[in-house]
C-alpha cells in the first residue's frame, strides 16, 4: 500500500533538480494545509512569510545555477511541535500560560533547520506542555487523527503526527518524553524516531523533563527519517547533556537496500521480542500484527529470541516519578514575572500573583504533574519516590545491557492499543499513562527507539506500530533494520484515503 | 549582677557562611557577562531570563576559580561534584529554582588560623549561582513601595559559599576570619573582596551557652552585614540579645535574622521565610563534573602567592619588620608597588615607609588606590634611591610625591622641572643662616643661655627661607656653627 504523494528526499531532488520550484513545493503544501487543516487541526499557527522567504532562497540558489551546494533537504517543508522555540514565533506550548509569548532565539535544532533551508510552515498542537498521550489536554484544540477523526492522534506530540499523516507536510518534529512521538506515530501510521538521548540538542526545547526529553522527527519513511535525523542530530555547545560523535554517521545511508548486511557484516539478525505484551491490555488486533511482524523478521532471515526486561513494565512508575519530579521543577519558572501570562490585578502580593497566574495559567493535567513531582521532591519523601525511582531506572538499564549481549534489537508493539476515541481516556488518568508502558523504557534508559507501521486491526482499520529498540548510539542499524522490515511489510508512505486526493507535484 | 558580669558567663558560638563573588568574564551558567554598574537587564541572556527551553552550560572558568579558593583554604577538591536545584518562588529568582551543589560539593573539608591560634575548620565550598535584585519603587523599601522592578544583571553570578564549622568564639575572631578570607581571594585574583558593593558577603549563625556546657545552644543565622564594622556590632547585638533572653529564663528560636544597620539590632525574618522544604534534587540539565587530578595540579602549580606566604616572603627576603610586612599584605596593591619596586631599588625600608606613611595619606584624602594614580613602581624605586642617596630630604619628598601621584614621571626629572633641587652649596647656606640669626638677636641669646630647643627654629626658618630645598644636615651643621660662633 503506497500513494502518489512524494516523499522529503522526493521532493528534495525535484527541487535540487529543477524541475519543481521549493516555493511551488510550498504552495501545494500549503495548499494541503488550507484543504485538510480545518478537519485535523494540527496546527497552532502558520509561519508563511518566513516559510516562503526561505523558500525563496532555496530557489534562487537553484535558479543561479548553484543546485549542488543545496544541503540535504533543502526547500523541503517541516512543522514544529509548539514546544520548540523559532524566533519570532509564537511557542505556546499548547498551554494559556504562554498564549501569547513570542520567542526571541531559535531552539538548536531550528537553528539547524534553518541552515538546511527548509521552510518551517508552522507550529503544531501538543497536550499542554507534552504531558499527555492524546493532544487532547491541549488549552486550545485537540487534533483528530487522519485515519478515523473520532480517534485521537496520540500525544503529546499530536499534531506533529497528524499533519505528516494527512500529508499536509513530508516531515515534522516533535518531542518524545515517553513516548510523545512514538505513540502517536504508531496512532497515525507513520514513521517516528526517538533519538539516543544526547544525540539531538535539546536547546530551545521548553523542558517537560530533563533527564527525559529528546527532539524526534516524524516521517512517512524510514528513509526521509534517517535523512531529517541527519539534520538535527549533533552536539551541543548550549546543551551540556548533548553527546553526540563529532562526526556523524550517514544515518542516510543507513536506511537503503543492502544496509541491514553492512550493519550485521555478515552475522544473522537476533531479534529479541519483549515478554508481557500478550494477552489482557493487549489489543488484538495489535497482538495479531506483531505476530506476523515476528514472521516477517523470520523471512528477512533472523533469528527471534523471547527477552524478559526485568522492571520493563515496573518502569512506568519509576517514570511517572521522575518526569513529574522534573516537571514540577521545569515549570516553576512561569510566575508571572517575565513573560507569559501575568495576573497583577487585585493581587494582594507577589505570592499570591505566582498562586494567581499559574491557577489560571495551567491546565488540569499540567497541575496533576506539577503536584505529583513536587510531592515526590518533598522532605521525607524524596528517598522513597526519586531516589527508589532512580534505582529502578538503573535496574532497568542493566537488564537492557543484559539482553544485548543476546539480541541486536527489541521489538514490541508501540501502543497496547491502536487510536482510542476522543473523550475515552478523558477520566481515566492512570489508563491514559499505561498507554506508554511499552514506550517509556527507551526514554529511562537513553536508547534510541523507532516505532513504523507494521499492520492495521481488522475491527477499525487504523494503523499499528511496531516499536523497535537497539543499544545507545546505534541509530544507523535500527534505521538499517527499520527500512529492511518497512520494505518487508510494504507499507511505506501510508496516508489515509481520504487526505489522497490534493496531489503534490515533483 | 552587671551586664559584664553576665556575659561573661556564656561563651559566644560563631560560624560563618561566606559568599565570594568570582570575578570570572561570564555568568556561572551563560555567557552573559558577569558585570555590574550597567544599566538594568542589559548583561543578560536567555539563561538569566530562564525563557522556556534555555539550557545552563557550567562555566570553566568558575570551577577553576572555586578550585583555586578551595586550594587557598587549604580544602580537599573533590574528585566528583555535581549541581543540584534549590526551589523556591521569588521575583529574583528567575527559575523558581538555584543551581546551587547539596551533597557534592567542589570542595570539602579545610582550615584556616587565626592570628591567636584559633583554627577555623571548614567544612565545604560549593559553587552557586546568585539571584537578581529587586530595586523597590516609591520606598526605601518593600514596605510602602508601590512597585517593585527586577533586574536580572546579577542572576547567575558565579559565588562560592564557604561554610565554616562554629568554631569561633568572638566577633573579634569572626571579623578577622572574614579579612583573612577576603585577602585570600583576593591574592587568588578571584574576587576584589568589596563588601559593601556586595563582591562578598556573609551570614553568621550565633549561638551562646554558658561556659562549660558541651551542647551547643540554639543558633540564629544574621544576615545583611555589610561591612566589617556591621558583622561585628551585628555579631555584639545578637549574643546580647540571646544572652538576656536565657538570662529571662527564655528560648532562642532557630531562625533567620536581618541586621538593622540603622536601629543598630537584628530583626526576625520568620514572617518571610516560613520554614522552607526547597525540594532539592540533582540538576538533570547539567552534567556531574569529573575533576581530573591532572587539571587540580596544573591549577595548584599557578596559583598565586598566599598572603601568609607574601608576609613571611617580606620579612625573609626584604628584611622589614613583621609589623610593615603585615601592613604591606593587608592592603595588597600597596604590597604589590613594594615587590615591582624593589626591580629597581634596594631601599626596601625606605620604599615601605613611603608607601605605607606620605603615600597612603595622599591616597586617604584623594579616596584613590594606588593603581589609579599615575605612581609607577620605577619612580617610587628612584625616589628611594634618591632619598637613601640624601638627594631628597623628606620635605622635597613630600612636595615630589603629590605631583608624582597625579602627573607621574621619574623625581629626577620633576626636581629639576619644579626648581626641588636640593641646596647643599654651604656658602649659599651661610648666607641665608646669617641672616636668620641676625634677625632673631633675642633667639640667638636665648640659645646661648641654655635654651637648647631653638636650635630647632633656626633649622625651621632656614628650611622655610629655602622652601624646604636645604639638605637638612647640611643645615644642621651650619646652624650649629652660626650660633656656636
Amino acid at each position: 500500500m503506497s500513494t502518489a504523494l512524494p516523499t522529503a528526499l522526493e521532493l528534495a531532488a525535484a527541487i535540487a533538480t529543477g524541475s519543481q520550484t521549493a516555493s511551488a513545493v510550498l504552495d501545494e503544501h500549503f495548499a494541503r494545509i488550507e484543504a485538510h487543516d480545518g478537519v485535523i487541526q494540527a496546527f497552532l499557527s502558520l509561519n508563511k512569510d518566513q516559510a516562503y522567504a526561505t523558500a525563496q532562497g532555496v530557489d534562487d540558489l537553484v535558479k543561479a545555477g548553484n543546485a549542488s551546494t543545496l544541503p540535504l533537504l533543502a526547500g523541503v517543508p517541516i512543522a514544529i511541535k509548539d514546544n520548540l522555540n523559532v524566533t519570532g514565533t509564537k511557542t505556546t506550548c499548547a498551554s494559556k500560560m504562554l498564549e501569547s509569548y513570542v520567542s526571541p532565539y531559535d531552539a538548536t535544532v531550528i537553528s539547524k533547520i534553518k541552515a538546511h533551508q527548509m521552510p518551517i510552515v508552522g507550529k503544531t498542537n501538543l497536550d499542554e506542555f507534552a504531558m499527555g498521550s492524546s493532544c487532547e489536554k491541549s488549552a486550545y484544540h485537540p487534533t483528530y487523527n487522519p485515519w478515523d477523526t473520532a480517534c485521537v492522534p496520540g500525544g503529546s506530540s499530536g499534531g506533529s503526527a497528524a499533519c505528516v499523516s494527512a500529508g499536509m507536510v513530508t516531515l515534522s518534529l516533535g518531542s518524545d518524553t515517553g513516548g510523545s512521538v512514538r505513540q502517536p506515530a504508531s496512532l497515525c501510521g507513520i514513521v517516528g524516531l526517538k533519538p539516543t538521548y544526547g544525540l539531538v540538542s535539546r536547546y530551545g526545547l521548553v523542558a517537560f523533563a530533563s533527564s527525559l526529553d529528546q527532539v524526534s522527527p516524524f516521517a512517512r519513511t524510514v528513509e526521509d527519517t534517517a535523512a531529517i535525523l541527519q539534520v538535527i542530530a549533533g552536539k551541543d555547545a548550549h546543551d551540556m547533556t548533548s553527546s553526540a560523535p563529532s562526526v556523524l554517521p550517514d544515518y542516510v545511508a543507513s536506511a537503503q537496500v543492502g544496509s541491514l548486511a553492512t550493519q550485521l557484516a555478515g552475522k544473522r539478525l537476533r531479534v529479541g521480542i519483549v515478554d508481557g505484551f500478550e494477552g489482557e491490555g493487549i489489543q488484538a488486533g495489535t497482538q495479531k500484527a506483531v505476530t506476523e511482524a515476528i514472521a516477517r523478521f523470520e523471512g528477512l532471515g533472523a533469528d527471534i529470541k523471547r527477552i524478559s526486561l526485568t522492571g520493563f513494565k515496573e518502569a512506568i512508575a519509576a517514570y511517572y516519578i521522575i518526569a513529574t519530579a522534573e516537571a514540577s521543577s521545569n515549570l516553576a519558572r512561569f510566575d508571572g514575572v517575565r513573560y507569559g501570562l501575568s495576573e497583577r490585578d487585585g493581587v494582594e502580593n507577589v505570592y499570591d500573583m505566582f498562586a494567581k497566574t499559574r491557577a489560571k495559567g495551567f491546565g488540569a493535567e499540567v497541575k496533576r504533574r506539577i503536584l505529583l513531582g513536587s510531592f515526590a521532591l518533598s522532605a521525607g519523601y524524596y528517598d522513597a519516590y526519586y531516589g527508589k525511582a532512580q534505582l529502578a531506572r538503573k535496574v532497568l538499564a542493566q537488564s537492557f545491557n543484559q539482553a544485548w549481549q543476546d539480541v541486536d534489537v527489541l521489538i514490541c508493539p508501540t501502543s497496547p492499543s491502536v487510536a482510542f476515541k476522543l473523550g475515552e481516556k478523558n477520566d481515566d488518568p492512570i489508563s491514559m499513562y499505561l498507554s506508554d508502558v511499552a514506550t517509556i523504557p527507551a526514554n529511562l534508559v537513553g536508547i534510541p527507539a523507532l516505532s513504523l507501521p507494521c499492520g492495521f486491526d481488522e475491527a477499525t482499520g487504523l494503523p499499528i506500530g511496531l516499536q523497535l529498540m537497539v543499544p545507545a548510539w546505534e541509530e544507523e542499524k535500527l534505521l538499517a533494520i527499520a527500512y529492511a522490515f518497512q520494505e518487508a511489510v510494504g507499507l511505506k508512505n501510508l496516508v489515509p484515503p481520504a487526505f489522497q486526493a490534493l496531489k503534490v507535484t515533483v | 549582677m552587671n551586664t559584664v558580669a553576665i556575659e561573661s558567663k556564656y561563651e559566644v558560638v560563631l560560624g560563618l557562611e561566606v559568599h565570594v563573588q568570582l570575578n570570572t568574564a561570564s555568568k556561572l551558567f551563560s555567557t552573559a557577562a558577569n558585570q555590574f554598574g550597567s544599566e538594568p537587564n542589559q548583561n543578560t541572556a536567555v539563561v538569566c531570563h530562564a525563557l522556556p527551553g534555555a539550557l545552563p552550560v557550567l562555566n570553566a572558568q568558575a570551577v577553576e576559580s572555586a578550585i583555586r579558593v578551595g586550594l587557598g583554604l587549604g580544602c580537599e577538591i573533590a574528585r566528583y561534584t555535581k549541581f543540584d536545584r534549590k526551589q523556591y518562588f521569588y521575583p529574583d529568582l528567575p527559575k523558581a529554582y538555584q543551581i546551587s551543589q547539596f551533597d557534592f560539593p567542589i570542595c570539602g573539608v579545610g582550615e584556616i588560623t587565626l592570628s591567636n591560634g584559633r583554627k577555623v575548620r571548614i567544612l565545604r565550598a560549593h559553587l552557586e549561582e546568585d539571584a537578581g535584585k529587586l530595586v523597590h519603587v516609591g520606598a526605601a523599601g518593600l514596605d510602602g513601595s508601590t512597585h517593585s522592578l527586577v533586574d536580572f544583571n546579577r542572576a547567575g553570578s558565579p559565588l562560592v559559599e564557604i561554610v565554616s564549622e562554629p568554631d569561633m568564639r568572638s566577633k573579634e575572631e569572626a571579623k578577622e576570619y572574614m579579612m583573612m578570607i577576603r585577602n585570600i581571594v583576593r591574592y587568588l585574583g578571584v574576587c576584589d573582596g568589596n563588601l559593601e558593593e556586595g563582591s562578598m558577603r556573609c551570614d553568621a549563625n550565633v549561638s551562646v551557652r554558658p561556659w562549660g556546657q558541651a551542647e551547643y545552644g540554639t543558633k540564629a543565622e544574621i544576615k545583611n552585614m555589610n561591612s566589617f564594622r556591621s558583622i561585628e556590632r551585628a555579631i555584639e547585638s545578637e549574643v546580647k540579645r540571646q544572652i538576656a533572653i536565657v538570662e529571662s529564663g527564655g528560648k532562642v528560636i532557630q531562625e533567620s535574622r536581618l541586621w538593622n544597620e540603622a536601629k543598630g539590632e537584628t530583626v526576625s525574618m520568620r514572617s518571610k521565610e516560613e520554614a522552607h522544604d526547597y525540594r532539592y534534587f540533582p540538576d538533570p540539565d547539567i552534567a556531574p563534573v569529573h575533576i581530573e587530578e591532572s587539571w587540580i595540579e596544573a591549577i595548584r602549580a599557578t596559583q598565586p602567592e598566599l598572603p601568609h606566604e607574601r608576609e613571611a616572603r617580606l620579612v625573609k627576603d626584604f628584611g622589614l619588620s613583621e609589623y610593615d610586612a603585615s601592613v604591606l599584605t593587608e592592603f595588597k596593591e600597596l604590597g604589590d608597588y613594594f615587590l615591582s619596586a624593589t626591580a629597581f631599588s634596594r631601599e626596601y625600608k625606605i620604599l615601605s615607609n613611603y608607601l605605607q606613611g606620605d603615600i597612603t595619606g595622599i591616597l586617604k584624602n584623594e579616596k584613590k588606590a594606588i593603581d589609579e594614580t599615575a605612581l609607577t613602581p620605577e619612580a617610587l624605586a628612584e625616589l628611594a634611591n634618591l632619598t637613601a642617596q640624601k638627594d631628597v630630604s623628606s620635605a622635597i619628598a613630600k612636595k615630589l610625591l603629590p605631583v608624582m601621584l597625579e602627573k607621574g614621571g621619574l623625581p629626577s626629572a620633576l626636581i629639576e622641572s619644579l626648581g626641588l633641587k636640593q641646596l647643599d652649596n654651604v656658602d649659599e647656606l651661610k648666607v641665608i643662616i646669617a641672616g636668620i640669626v641676625a634677625q632673631n638677636p633675642d633667639n640667638v641669646a636665648a640659645y646661648k643661655s641654655g635654651k637648647d630647643k631653638l636650635f630647632g627654629f633656626f633649622v625651621g626658618q632656614t628650611m622655610k627661607a629655602t622652601q624646604g630645598r636645604a639638605n637638612p644636615e647640611t643645615v644642621n651643621t651650619l646652624v650649629k656653627e652660626a650660633l656656636d660662633a
